[in-house]
């Protein structure tokens, strides 16, 4: 058993910025890496926050007040990756069973006594307002990690088995909260983990033949809302009035910007109020209109350099832990990025997802930058030498 | 040193592999990316000059057109609920400058109160901009006069012409048919946004909260050219309209038949004006509700218009609680109106025999307890069989047997009846009323003195006194199951659902529950002679209100204590308040042999079932089977 005594003692070991080999603090390259940061990827968040405010600034109607509260967000988030940063990744993985076994108390919690926001019980009162769900988001790709660490890659079936149970218990709790959009980003973060560890193809391609049913189950699972969104989206023009009626207008609000957009706080669509949500989820529409496909790219190609960066780490990684980790966390951030995008362009359906740094609001922000701070600590933390 | 210890791991391997992963994820994500950089061009460079004409100048604008709400009839075809045209006031949040300023002058000039203005403000940021949210459901003559010289002064108020739902009969069948009110945030949440963009209400109680997606139907929409402020532009002839799909026509709402009969409605409602009660009557061939009254009742149509917030103060604070469905949600003491099932019972299980007797003397002792348990009769019945007890009503009969029936088949055969639990029926907010038994008495006690089950308990329990409860919707049920010697069914309101354009008509079909069976026929017509001898029998306890009809009828009264009586007290209701005098209650049915109906009633406070609660019960009967006064 280990005891508290020896985790802090590790930790010390590592606290590389009072360690004799840490780097001089004389050269701005040198500054980053005692602090555990890694510059190519600051630098990247950074621009998609910075071009982020812009437009939100422009989606809010132009309120000073808002801009400021998210510009509050950012920088607490920020913090938040900074200290996660500074934990060794051993550390992270010595204790991850226990803030998975955390999370999934807090999750039946929530379940059982948690707050009711918006229809959906998602908030938990511990003293602060919290979202369990959340910290599944880096919980579950950690427990996924932490369970192959110590064995063999590729999983064998029985060991995916059980890493399936470790995905699926808290899918299903946040699923009936419920949270399906979040539910299935979790689930997507522990299936990467896997496809990752080298899953074979053979059993995918299986699994993906035995999902026809399995969608079928979920399909009767689904709220009412839920199946409107999915059958919108076959056909939006079914339903104007209704969930239709965003698609619609995101549509003609990112087809009007054309190449160069009508020009920041320009967009008639966004500004007279016919697109709904441009604050939140549908704000990518507000970029389309305003900056124009050049300034989707440009978002786009600063989203796929962070992910690309992350990929690169998850490479460099010295041990399975860390390599499967880094490469779930910037994955999922991908397929954040996606499903915004291509629901606000009506090729996927609407599921509630913030398009991941820019939307307003603050609790899903806190855990992307905690994520990133996980690859900078995998980064800045590995040792020369294989081990 | 965990290195050590896990197993060897072939390092090179596993990094070869990952990275092999890491391409393939490369891959993916870039073909998942270019589809959306391919939609990206597709929207903003070749269908860019659509877009661009879609969202500049004059704009196209979606409205919805709400559906006509289903009508309901009576078993008759009588109308109980209709939709009638009046003006509302509406406010379009996207065309007002200010809502604040303006919801304030419109307080200022007595057309909404100030109470309700922080509502509307919260209603108008709910929903989409363009929505008109509804701030007075009916403008009568004078304020539509008034508002129309004040209109500059409002832009994005204007008062519209929509159908409002009508109850011709208002207070009459509030509590069985319900009503619709303003939908509320939690509502909107619960039901499709699509289906209800145009509609302002939504059924709330009765049948119309039970039968909502029934009689709503659904949106249609149609497509108006506005101008950029969002003002409707008549007549503009752009081709923008030929590229958008064509305008939808609502589907109107089904109407619904019901199974209630407005006659007995208003005999039921007439004999309970003025008291507190509730009254079922239904056909035990089919478990068909005729009749459903609570008193007192409210006007539904003040949900329909919508009242002010001080006009619900008025309703929801009554002491008399008019807006309580008494029929359905109110659980009384059944008193000795489950007498007859007891006797079944009793029967059934051999803890007593038609023939056995016993003296009554005006109370009942159990061995060892000086407790006296007091009959309705102080003087006592003298010598009585099961026969007599049910028809005179003899406690102390049931006082003596209670031993050997025993709590817990008590508790078996009041279940079978359907006592103690929902009914089913097809509205909702019933409630499940209360047969005690020893596992109920464990499970609902904290103390542990108080989790056994007293003897004396059991004693009380065989007059339909103690923990037991029962609602005039299950009694009526009860009722219906005696007349049919055993045979249920569900009991139910709505009769058939009738699709408004085509007319097809899909009729409820009567559900069967499990019957009830006892060993012996010859129980069943000798309880039901008892309870026939209640209402025309030589020493019946209603035998004046049965007296001279001319069909044959089977009833038993029941009075149900609301305060306990001290020993050594004597009994005297001069001296109670009103509402701590006994409650009333009576079941019956009719014809004896063919019964085709079932009635149950409470009158709170009411003091004598016989006399107070029967000859109601009668009137109902007397008009279903056409004997009387304005029988059709």
């Amino acid at each position: 058993m280990r005891t508290w005594g020896t985790v802090t003692m590790r930790l010390s070991d590592t606290q590389s910025l009072f360690a004799p080999n840490a780097p001089p603090m004389t050269s701005f390259s040198g500054i980053l890496r005692r602090l555990h940061i890694d510059g190519p990827l600051l630098g990247g968040l950074l621009l998609v926050c910075a071009l982020g405010l812009f437009v939100l600034y422009s989606a809010v109607g132009e309120s000073n007040r808002l801009l400021m509260n998210q510009v509050v967000r950012i920088a607490v988030a920020i913090a938040a990756m900074l200290i996660v940063a500074q934990l060794p990744p051993d550390f992270l993985r010595r204790w991850t069973p226990w803030g998975y076994a955390a999370g999934l108390i807090l999750l039946v919690l929530v379940l059982t006594q948690g707050d009711v926001g918006q229809g959906a019980q998602r908030w938990l009162d511990l003293g602060i307002r919290f979202q369990p769900s959340e910290a599944m988001k880096l919980g579950v790709p950690m427990m996924t990690a932490w369970y192959l660490h110590d064995r063999q890659i590729p999983p064998n079936v029985g060991q995916l088995f059980i890493i399936a149970v470790m995905i699926a218990v808290p899918t299903l709790l946040i699923a009936r909260q419920p949270d399906l959009g979040t539910s299935l980003l979790i689930a997507a973060s522990g299936v990467i983990v896997i496809v990752l560890a080298g899953m074979s193809f053979r059993l995918m391609l299986g699994l993906a033949v035995a999902a026809v049913p399995g969608a079928l189950v979920l399909w009767n699972f689904m709220q009412d809302y839920q199946k409107q969104r999915v059958l919108t989206l076959l056909n939006p023009d079914s339903d104007p009035l209704g969930a239709g009626y965003n698609i619609i207008q995101s549509k003609i609000a990112i087809g009007s910007g054309g190449m160069f957009g009508k020009g920041w706080t320009n967009g008639s669509q966004a500004q007279l109020e016919f697109l709904p949500e441009r604050d939140t989820d549908f704000i990518f529409a507000v970029l389309g209109e305003e900056f124009g496909l050049l300034g989707v790219l440009t978002l786009l190609t600063l989203y796929m350099f962070v992910v690309g960066r992350g990929l690169y780490i998850a490479v460099q990684a010295r041990d399975t832990y860390s390599r499967l980790l880094a490469g779930s966390i910037s994955l999922t951030f991908m397929v954040y990025v996606f499903v915004n995008t291509a629901m606000v362009t009506g090729i996927v359906p609407v599921v509630g997802i913030p398009l991941p740094l820019v939307s307003f609001g603050g609790t899903s922000m806190v855990t992307l930058m905690a994520g990133f701070g996980i690859l900078m600590s995998i980064h800045s933390h590995r040792k020369l030498l294989p081990h | 040193m965990s290195a050590l210890l896990s197993p060897i791991k072939d390092v090179h391997s596993e990094r070869r592999l990952f990275l092999a992963r890491v391409v393939l994820a490369i891959v993916i994500s870039l073909l998942l990316m270019g589809s959306v950089v391919a939609r990206l061009v597709q929207l903003q460079v070749l269908d860019h000059e659509l877009f661009a004409e879609k969202s500049q100048g004059n704009r196209v604008r979606i409205e919805p057109v709400p559906p006509i709400r289903g009508l309901v009839f009576d078993r008759k075809g009588r109308v109980i609920a209709e939709n009638l045209p009046a003006y509302q006031l509406e406010l379009i949040p996207e065309q007002v400058e200010d809502i604040d300023d303006t919801l304030n002058r419109l307080a200022a000039i007595n057309l909404i109160e100030f109470e309700d203005i922080q509502r509307f403000k919260d209603l108008s940021r709910s929903g989409p901009r363009f929505k008109p949210v509804t701030l007075k459901f009916r403008l009568t003559e004078e304020e539509i006069a008034n508002f129309a010289i004040q209109r500059p002064r409002f832009p994005g108020v204007d008062f519209q012409p929509r159908l409002v739902r009508h109850y011709p009969d208002g207070e009459l069948v509030a509590h069985a048919v319900g009503y619709v009110g303003a939908l509320s945030t939690d509502d909107l949440q619960r039901l499709d946004p699509a289906s209800y963009a145009g509609t302002s209400h939504t059924g709330k109680t009765g049948v119309e909260g039970s039968f909502e997606s029934d009689l709503h139907g659904d949106a249609g929409y149609r497509h108006l050219i506005a101008n950029a402020r969002g003002r409707q532009v008549p007549g503009d002839s752009s081709e923008l309209l030929d590229s958008l799909p064509v305008d939808q026509v609502p589907a109107p709402g089904a109407n619904v038949y019901l199974s209630i009969d407005l006659d007995l409605q208003r005999i039921a409602a007439k004999a309970l004006e003025g008291r507190r009660g509730a009254l079922v009557a239904l056909d035990p061939r089919n478990g068909e509700i005729l009749a459903l009254v609570s008193a007192p009742a409210f006007d539904p149509n003040l949900f329909a218009v919508g009242m002010s917030t001080s006009q619900y103060r008025e309703l929801s604070e009554n002491p008399d609680r008019p807006l309580f469905n008494r029929a359905v949600r109110g659980a009384y003491p059944p008193g000795s109106t489950i007498k007859p099932i007891l006797a079944l019972a009793a029967l059934d299980t051999n803890a007593t025999s038609l023939t056995r007797k016993t003296i009554c003397h005006g109370y009942f002792q159990l061995p060892n307890d000086d407790h006296r348990y007091r009959d309705w009769k102080p003087e006592g019945h003298g010598a009585v069989d099961l026969h007599d007890a049910i028809a005179q009503s003899c406690d102390v009969y049931f006082y003596g047997i209670s031993g050997e029936l025993g709590i817990d088949n008590m508790h078996d055969y009041l279940d079978r009846f359907g006592l103690g639990t929902k009914t089913g029926v097809d509205v909702g907010g019933e409630s499940s009323g209360l047969v005690p038994s020893r596992e109920w008495k464990k499970n609902n006690f904290r103390d542990r003195d108080n989790q056994r089950w007293y003897h004396g308990e059991t004693v009380i329990a065989s007059i339909g006194q103690g923990y037991m409860l029962a609602t005039p919707l299950q009694l009526a049920a009860a009722a219906g199951a005696l007349a049919t010697r055993g045979e249920r069914y569900r009991p139910h309101m709505v009769a058939a659902v009738e699709d408004a354009l085509t007319g097809e008509r899909r009729i409820a079909q009567p559900e069967r529950l499990v019957d009830v069976e006892i060993s012996n026929d010859l129980y069943w017509e000798n309880v039901i002679g008892a309870m026939h001898d209640v209402m025309q029998g030589p020493r019946g306890t209603a035998r004046a209100v049965g007296f001279g009809a001319p069909y044959e009828m089977a009833g038993k009264s029941g009075t149900a204590q609301v305060v306990s009586i001290a020993q050594d007290e004597e009994y005297d209701d001069a001296e109670l308040e009103e509402r701590q005098r006994d409650h009333a209650l009576f079941i019956s049915f009719a014809p004896l042999d063919e019964p085709r109906i079932a009635v149950a009633l409470i009158v709170e406070n009411g003091e004598s079932g016989s006399g107070v609660a029967a000859p109601i019960a009668k009137a109902i009967m007397d008009a279903y089977l056409g004997y009387g006064d304005d029988a059709s």
